[in-house]
């Protein structure tokens, strides 16, 4: 366990140090920006995406209508992007060898690179929270928000329903987390595990809107992306998120434990 | 106490390819032991399979009594070692990058630091990110990166390739100066010369094989004896040496007759040919040098005959 939160550690700082940490950050600051100066300039909301028609009412629908839109490709990218990363890069740069001669074992090691990689994913959804949120009230103000069953929340109680609705929303990040680090123990290589995660998550997309696979769609992945709106109903609706946990729990694992038993078994002959 | 390196049986392939096939090796504490062979033998594989970065397809690798597969990160207390050229976080300093070592390694390693710097001549560029050091500066910071364990037994994989004449001479002080103080090193090396000028023991590897092993001074013996004989009937002659007891190798070689074997024998040699009527010519002991030798074991295709079993036989 130390030595996990060792590694954990490292590979923040290593992670400071790197280019594709901030890229992966600036997108998740740059959209809320951009929808809202784009929102503010043509005096409109988006119609078709839930709250999109009360972000001129209220700045707290902002983030709401930013994790809808997020969660097609934008966050799926963003925790891609390091997920993908944090194992390859070591290919890549022929540090395998460096740190597996050390003092620790090697499941520490996968442990604390997917802590890392988890927390990115947290802090990256965090920042976007908190620039939508910023947009949002300067552009229309903290005013009282319309749940999903048409009901009137106040300011104070939509602030917790949101902070609720993110944790939700970070649990299939998770599970992408754990995947782009398959991906990445798997592939070893940095851009085909980042495009490949990417790919699964439009794949479970497509098979979630084709014909006749609709039995499926409650257990796929990018569905729990949505779970979320049973916050914003009155009263709560736990149904989907409680399901939403464990579907997600069980990509989480299953992705994880394969990356760890490749990670742990296999040869490092490059570098 | 376990000896610092024991490995046993150690078969490591790649498809079609064996690139190590049954390698045995002990190195005892003190040795600085010369891992020798051309390149492709199979020696980086062989040390990949030592510090448990690779699995062997059969056999078993001992570091000081313990497994790398079996007892995982602790098999490695008190080794260190790179394979092929070190590396390190381009994005981070010299520095940086030991501190992270450090911090991955178990005791007081953060406090080597500033000493394996000094060591390696480093601690003025030490700020530098790796990403702009040059090939030596990255073999020397290996050095450093390995040297932080305050390991008792060192494995370093060609650790002069690439260098220049200056970073050659550096690094053969160096390893002769961690040896002065107790250390035990495996060098592997394709060049002959330098294995001569640092170590000790030798094994020698050959497309995965070990062709010989032993004492330098082993190796320079069974380098000293062949025999090349001329005579007035070659072929009669070898027939002679090839029934004599005593001799080995024997085979026609370039209009003479080469054989090893004491002098003994060949005292009675030359008193067997002479009752066979064979007139002896020149009877010339050749004194082969080390260069020849390791040409012969690891690259004449004679040697992949059972003809090499004269370096081996010498040495066991
Ligand atoms: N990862 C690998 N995949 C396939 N073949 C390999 C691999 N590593 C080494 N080999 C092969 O194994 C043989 C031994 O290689 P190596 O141990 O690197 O030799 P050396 O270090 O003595 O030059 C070579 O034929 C090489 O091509
Ligand atoms: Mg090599």
């Amino acid at each position: 366990m130390g030595g996990a939160l060792t590694v954990y550690r490292w590979e923040l700082r290593k992670l400071l140090s790197q280019k594709r940490t901030y890229i992966g950050l600036l997108f998740a600051t740059a959209v809320p920006i951009i929808f809202v100066t784009t929102v503010a300039a043509r005096n409109h909301g988006p119609e078709d995406v839930p709250f999109g028609r009360y972000v001129l009412q209220s700045g707290l629908a902002v983030p709401l209508v930013l994790l809808t839109f997020g969660a097609y490709w934008l966050f799926p990218l963003i925790t891609a992007l390091v997920a993908g990363d944090i194992v390859a890069s070591e290919d890549h740069n022929g540090t395998l060898k460096t740190i597996l001669t050390r003092s620790l074992d090697r499941a520490p090691i996968f442990a604390g690179k997917a802590l890392a990689a988890c927390t990115y994913a947290f802090v990256a959804l965090l920042a976007m929270a908190v620039v939508a949120l910023v947009g949002g009230g300067i552009m229309a103000g903290f005013h009282s928000l319309v749940s999903l069953s048409g009901t009137t929340v106040h300011p104070g109680r939509a602030l917790v329903l949101i902070g609720g609705s993110f944790l939700v929303y970070f649990v299939p990040m998770l599970g992408i987390a754990a995947i782009g680090l398959l991906f990445s123990t798997l592939a070893r290589n940095s851009a085909a595990a980042v495009v490949g995660t990417l790919m699964l998550s439009f794949v479970l997309q497509l098979v979630a809107i084709l014909p006749g696979l609709g039995g499926i769609k409650p257990y796929l992945l990018t569905n729990q992306f949505f779970a979320w709106h049973g916050f914003l109903r009155v009263p709560t609706d736990w149904a989907p998120i409680g399901h939403a946990l464990w579907v997600c729990a069980i990509w989480f694992v299953a992705s994880l434990v394969v990356g760890a038993i490749v990670f742990v078994r296999r040869d490092v002959a490059g570098g | 106490m376990p000896a610092p390196v024991e490995a046993r049986g150690l078969v490591k392939r790649y498809g079609e390819i064996v690139a190590v096939d049954h390698v045995d090796l002990t190195v005892e504490t003190g040795n600085v032991y010369g891992y020798l062979g051309p390149n492709g033998a199979g020696k980086t594989t062989s040390l990949r399979m030592l510090l448990g970065l690779i699995r062997p397809d059969e056999g078993a690798v001992r570091l000081f009594g313990r497994d790398p597969l079996v007892d995982g990160a602790r098999a490695l207390d008190g080794v260190a070692g790179f394979v092929e050229e070190p590396r390190f976080y381009p994005y981070l300093s010299a520095r940086k990058n030991l501190e992270l070592l450090a911090a991955y390694d178990a005791g007081g390693a953060r406090d080597r630091i500033d000493s394996v710097l000094e060591t390696v001549e480093l601690t003025e560029r030490a700020g530098d990110k790796v990403k702009g050091y040059s090939h030596g500066m990255r073999q020397r910071l290996g050095i450093a990166g390995a040297l932080l364990r305050d390991p008792r037994l060192l494995l370093l994989d060609e650790p002069t390739t690439g260098l220049d004449p200056a970073g050659i001479r550096d690094m053969r002080d160096l390893v002769r100066r961690l040896a002065e103080q107790g250390m035990t090193i495996v060098l592997s090396s394709h060049i002959l010369a330098e294995v001569e000028a640092l170590c000790d023991r030798v094994a020698i590897l050959r497309r995965g094989r070990v062709v010989f092993e032993g004492a330098l001074a082993e190796l320079r013996d069974a380098a000293g004896g062949f025999y090349a004989l001329r005579t007035t009937d070659q072929a009669r002659a070898l027939r002679v040496c090839q029934a004599h007891a005593g001799l080995s190798g024997v085979r026609p070689d370039d209009g003479a007759v080469r054989f090893s074997g004491p002098e003994d024998a060949v005292a009675s040699l030359s008193i067997a040919l002479g009752e066979a009527s064979v007139g002896i010519l020149a009877l010339v002991p050749h004194v082969a040098t080390l260069e020849e030798l390791f040409f012969d074991v690891t690259e004449s295709e004679r040697a992949a005959e059972p003809e090499p079993a004269r370096a081996v036989g010498a040495a066991s």
